[in-house]
C-alpha cells in the first residue's frame, strides 16, 4: 500500500462514517419523540451529510480519477465502504440512537480535536469545522443520556439496553491499522484517545445512574468492508436514483 | 382544542447581532432550561439568524387581556405630541 492509497482509504473510512451515520440520523425525520428532537437529529445529520461530502471530495482528488463526491457515495458497492458497523444499523428506539450518538460524538470529539493537528492541511480545515458541530452534538447526546439514565424505570431501561446493545460496536472505533501506521502525522493515533474516552464515558455513566458493560469481545469488519446485512439496505435506497438514472441531473 | 401533552412551553427570543434588541422567535417544548436553550438554538438558529438567545417559561410571561385594550391602548391614540416628529432631523443622521 502506497501513502497515497492509504490516504485515500482513511479519507473513505472517514467519509463513509459520516455518510452511513447521517442517513441513519435522517431516518428520524417525522419521527422524532418531539418536534425539536426530530429537527435537532435531523440537523446532526445535515452536519454530517456536510463532512461526508467534504471528506469524499478530497477522496476522489487523492485518487486521481477524476471521482466526485456524488460518484464516491452513490457508486460503490458495500465492500467498498469502510464506515464501522455501528453507524449501519437500525436505528432503535430514541434510546438507541442516543446511546450511539453518545458513544461516536464522544469518541468524534476527542478524535477531530486530535486531526485538527493534522500535517495534512485539508483534513486538518475539515477537522477545525466539525469539532464545533460535533462538540454540541457530544452535549446533547450526553445530556439525553442523563434524562433518560436518571429517569423514570421505563427511560432507564431502554437508556441502559441501549448503552448494553451498542457497546460490542465501540471497539471499532479504536482499530487501527497499516493506513494509520503508513500516516504517520496525518491520522490521529486513536488507541492513544480510547482512555480518555472511556473515562469521559465512565463519568457520564455514573451520573446517569446506568452501568457501562465490561464485555471484552468487539465486532469488526466494518473498516475493510465487512459489514452487516443492513449497509445493503442503506445503499439500495440511497443509490437508488443514481443507478437507475446514472445520468440524471438536476 | 386537543391537550398539549408535550412538554412545558418555552419562549425564544433572538439577537440578530450584538447589541440589537431581542426579539421574539416563537415557541419551544423543553423540560428544563438547558433543554429548552438546546431546542431554541436547533429550531430557530438554523440559519444564522441569532447570536445569542433568551428561552423564557411562557407561564412566566405576564400578557395584558384583550378586553381591557380599550383603557390600555386608545388613550394613546389622542396624542401626536408623544411622537418625536416635530423636530428637523439633521442632515446625516440615519437612525436617532
Amino acid at each position: 500500500m502506497t501513502q497515497q492509497q492509504a490516504l485515500y482509504k482513511y479519507c473513505l473510512r472517514l467519509g463513509d462514517n459520516a455518510l452511513v451515520q447521517s442517513y441513519r440520523l435522517s431516518e428520524w425525520c417525522s419521527n422524532g419523540p418531539i418536534l425539536e428532537e426530530d429537527l435537532a437529529l435531523t440537523n446532526f445529520a445535515l452536519d454530517m451529510t456536510g463532512r461526508a461530502q467534504a471528506l469524499l471530495t478530497y477522496a476522489g482528488k487523492i485518487d486521481g480519477n477524476n471521482k466526485t463526491d456524488d460518484d464516491l457515495a452513490y457508486r460503490r458497492g458495500e465492500r467498498e465502504f469502510y464506515n464501522i458497523l455501528m453507524h449501519e444499523l437500525p436505528y432503535g428506539d430514541f434510546a438507541n440512537t442516543i446511546a450511539r450518538l453518545f458513544y461516536s460524538a464522544t469518541f468524534e470529539y476527542l478524535f477531530f480535536s486530535g486531526l485538527m493537528n493534522s500535517t495534512d492541511e485539508t483534513l486538518a480545515a475539515i477537522a477545525a469545522k466539525s469539532i464545533k458541530e460535533v462538540k454540541y452534538h457530544m452535549a446533547h447526546a450526553t445530556d439525553w443520556v442523563l434524562r433518560l439514565g436518571d429517569g423514570t424505570e421505563e427511560s432507564h431501561r431502554r437508556m441502559q439496553n441501549g448503552i448494553s446493545e451498542n457497546w460490542m460496536f465501540t471497539g471499532e472505533m479504536f482499530e487501527m491499522d497499516e493506513v494509520e501506521t503508513l500516516l504517520a502525522g496525518v491520522s490521529v493515533v486513536v488507541s492513544e484517545i480510547k482512555a480518555k474516552w472511556l473515562s469521559q464515558v465512565s463519568k457520564v455513566m455514573a451520573e446517569a445512574t446506568l452501568t457501562l458493560p465490561t464485555d471484552t469481545y468487539m465486532q469488526t469488519g466494518g473498516r475493510n468492508g465487512i459489514h452487516t446485512e443492513y449497509l445493503g439496505h442503506i445503499l439500495s435506497e440511497m443509490q437508488y436514483l443514481q443507478r437507475a438514472y446514472p445520468t440524471a441531473t438536476w | 382544542m386537543a391537550t398539549d401533552t408535550q412538554l412545558a412551553l418555552w419562549e425564544v427570543f433572538l439577537q440578530a447581532k450584538s447589541g440589537a434588541n431581542y426579539i421574539h422567535a416563537g415557541s419551544v417544548h423543553a423540560s428544563d432550561k438547558s433543554m429548552a436553550l438546546q431546542n431554541a438554538r436547533d429550531t430557530y438558529t438554523r440559519r444564522g439568524e441569532g447570536t445569542s438567545i433568551w428561552v423564557v417559561p411562557s407561564d412566566a410571561i405576564v400578557a395584558s387581556n384583550p378586553d381591557d385594550n380599550e383603557m390600555f391602548f386608545d388613550p394613546a391614540n389622542d396624542k401626536v405630541y408623544r411622537h418625536p416628529t416635530f423636530y428637523v432631523m439633521p442632515a446625516g443622521a440615519k437612525a436617532i
